[in-house]
């Protein structure tokens, strides 16, 4: 397997008029690699997208894809080797499953015979023979991914995958995900499902307003914030009038309300709280502890602040 | 499988999954049985041919018909895939633009070519079985003509459908645009010309400006060529005064009909490449 980025961007820089889509990103993504992009609305996740696939020329900067400009015209046979699934994914609704990756492998010059394979691995196989006007949202974007598999690609580029998919179908997902690593695909993937996304993709690129506010694996990124762990404390009143009395000029009195105690502190504190917790004389119904999620790390770039 | 024989297969295959071409091919064969069977019944005396005289009625009704079936396939075979969403995955494969262009031409022209060679042959048929005509007769030159014509008409309308299609953004302007062009072409081309040539600007236009102007819109070609085709069509259109002895070569007719396909189609490839995704 190379160990050259499968993608690979450097000040990549798209404007539409006068909205900058995207502003000097730059970042790399190795093959066997799952990266996510995450970012609200319009911050220029399906613009790398397009990007990537040579579908807009970039204004500036520079994008190697496969090792070759995608904005070049070579690049057009270079497509067969990435697989991607658009945010809608939409298919002509008179033709059934089956024609429809029949047609896509005929373009990428794969072979029709595993057609029947990857509609097995999108749990597609008994409907294949329906037509995708039939199709439900899920089953459209799960048939989406299947065209997205077509001819094993080096790069996955997908979109919102896991849009309209149900649990098992998120599984399933999943599971094709690590499948795909394994064999040595890179792959990037945007989704506004944060929570599924932090056990299964190795770094996360945060974009927002066009610009890359943080790339590396999610652990990093809590170490760089320096965002709080929560402890949280189920304790009858007496109890938390105690634990109150306890932490008194550490904690705010509104920390310990309503028979509910909530501490944050820095995760390098988290264990010495949690002893002191455990040696004060105190009886407790229950004790969480929340370690900050993707979503606080994305709302944080998001919103343009820091907490440290 | 080449890329353009691909997209083209499909357009196929969608156009007669969804059986709008086959409502349109019995539509044609409807139409052209109904002039083969009840045009010809005033030839007893005149020695014209039934043919000739369903190829002048066909030729007459196509410059309407074969126009409007061409745009209906083509105005939004960019702008609803666009729409749909399905241009920008059908673009993230190993396709050039022009390529998609080129099959959706190729897809519509083969959907049109079916429908007219089917509807029209069998007024041809219909008549040989009557006792209209017979195999050896010389208009049945006019009725291959006239087929052939007629698909090259259908491709130039293709062609035109497809050059809005690449530049519409949205699908109503683009069967806004597709309507006018029908319009301009079919009917609001001759009327002005017909205007121009009645006004006191009329005598002062050459009989080689005149021929120029009939050359420059595809229909006037298509009617050129029907109905100057053979001396009988041309007796039976009362074209033959106006072509006199200085008739275009039926080859340099299609040639330009030809030439009006490539025209929009070459224009329709360089606005899809130009288009934003």
């Amino acid at each position: 397997m190379s160990t050259a980025a499968a993608i690979a961007a450097d000040a990549l820089t798209k404007d539409y008029g006068t909205l900058k889509a995207l502003d000097r990103v730059s970042l790399d993504i190795r093959p066997g690699e799952c990266i996510a992009l995450v970012g609200p609305n319009g911050a220029g996740k399906s613009t790398l997208f397009k990007l990537c696939l040579g579908l807009v020329p970039p204004s500036a900067g520079a994008l190697s894809v496969l090792g070759c400009n995608p904005a070049q015209g070579d690049f057009t046979a270079l497509k067969s080797r990435v697989g991607f699934l658009p945010e809608q994914a939409m298919f002509q609704d008179s033709l059934s499953g089956t024609e429809t990756l029949r047609f896509y492998a005929r373009l990428k010059g794969a072979d029709i015979a595993l057609n029947g394979e990857i509609l097995a691995r999108v749990h597609l196989s008994e409907a294949a023979g329906r037509r995708v006007g039939t199709y439900s949202k899920g089953m459209r974007q799960r048939l989406g991914l299947a065209q997205a598999l077509i001819g094993a690609p080096d790069i996955l580029l997908l979109d919102e995958p896991m849009s309209g998919l149900d649990p098992e179908a998120r599984r399933n997902f999943f599971q094709i995900l690590d499948e795909e690593k394994a064999r040595g695909a890179a792959i990037v993937l945007s989704s506004h499902i944060l929570t599924e996304l932090e056990a299964r993709t190795d770094r996360v690129a945060i974009l927002s307003r066009g610009q890359l506010k943080a790339m590396g694996s999610i652990a990093d990124l809590r170490a760089k914030l320096n965002l709080h762990t929560r402890i949280r404390l189920n304790a009858g009143s007496q109890q938390m009038q105690r634990l109150a009395g306890h932490f008194e000029g550490r904690f705010d009195k509104t920390c310990f309300m309503n028979g509910t105690a909530v501490l944050d502190c820095a995760p390098e504190d988290k264990l010495e709280l949690l002893k002191e917790l455990m040696s004060a004389d105190l009886t407790f119904e229950n004790i969480d502890i929340l370690e900050p999620s993707l979503e606080q790390v994305f709302a944080v770039h998001t919103a343009g602040g820091n907490q440290s | 499988m080449n890329q353009v024989a691909i997209i083209a297969a499909k357009e196929v295959t969608d156009g007669l999954r969804n059986r709008w071409i086959i409502i349109v091919t019995l539509l044609m064969a409807g139409l052209a049985l109904i002039l083969a069977l009840l045009g010809s019944a005033p030839t007893g005396a005149t020695k014209i041919s039934a043919l000739a005289v369903t190829v002048v009625s066909l030729s007459s009704l196509s410059i309407f018909f074969v126009p409007l079936i061409a745009l209906l396939l083509s105005y939004d075979s960019v702008v609803a895939e666009s729409d749909r969403g399905t241009l920008m995955l059908l673009l993230a494969y190993p396709v050039a633009r022009w390529q998609v262009i080129a099959g959706k031409f190729c897809g519509h022209f083969a959907l049109l070519s079916l429908a007219i060679i089917v509807g029209y042959g069998a007024a041809g048929l219909t008549i040989v079985a009557t006792g209209g005509g017979n195999w050896a007769d010389q208009v049945w030159s006019s009725l291959a003509g006239l087929i052939g014509s007629s698909i090259l008409l259908g491709a130039v309308f293709i062609a035109l459908g497809l050059m809005i299609s690449a530049r519409a953004r949205e699908r109503g302007t683009a069967a806004g645009l597709a309507i006018g062009i029908w319009l301009f072409f079919a009917l609001a081309y001759d009327l002005g010309l017909i205007g121009l040539l009645a006004s006191d600007a009329g005598p002062m236009l050459s009989e080689q400006a005149t021929t120029a102007l009939l050359l420059a819109n595809p229909a006037d070609v298509y009617r050129l060529f029907n109905l100057t085709g053979s001396t009988e069509t041309a007796v039976l259109s009362g074209m033959a005064g106006m072509v006199g002895g200085n008739a275009i070569s039926p080859y340099v007719l299609l040639a330009l009909l030809a030439g009006w396909a490539a025209l929009p189609l070459t224009a329709a490839c360089m606005l899809f490449k130009g288009r934003p995704l």
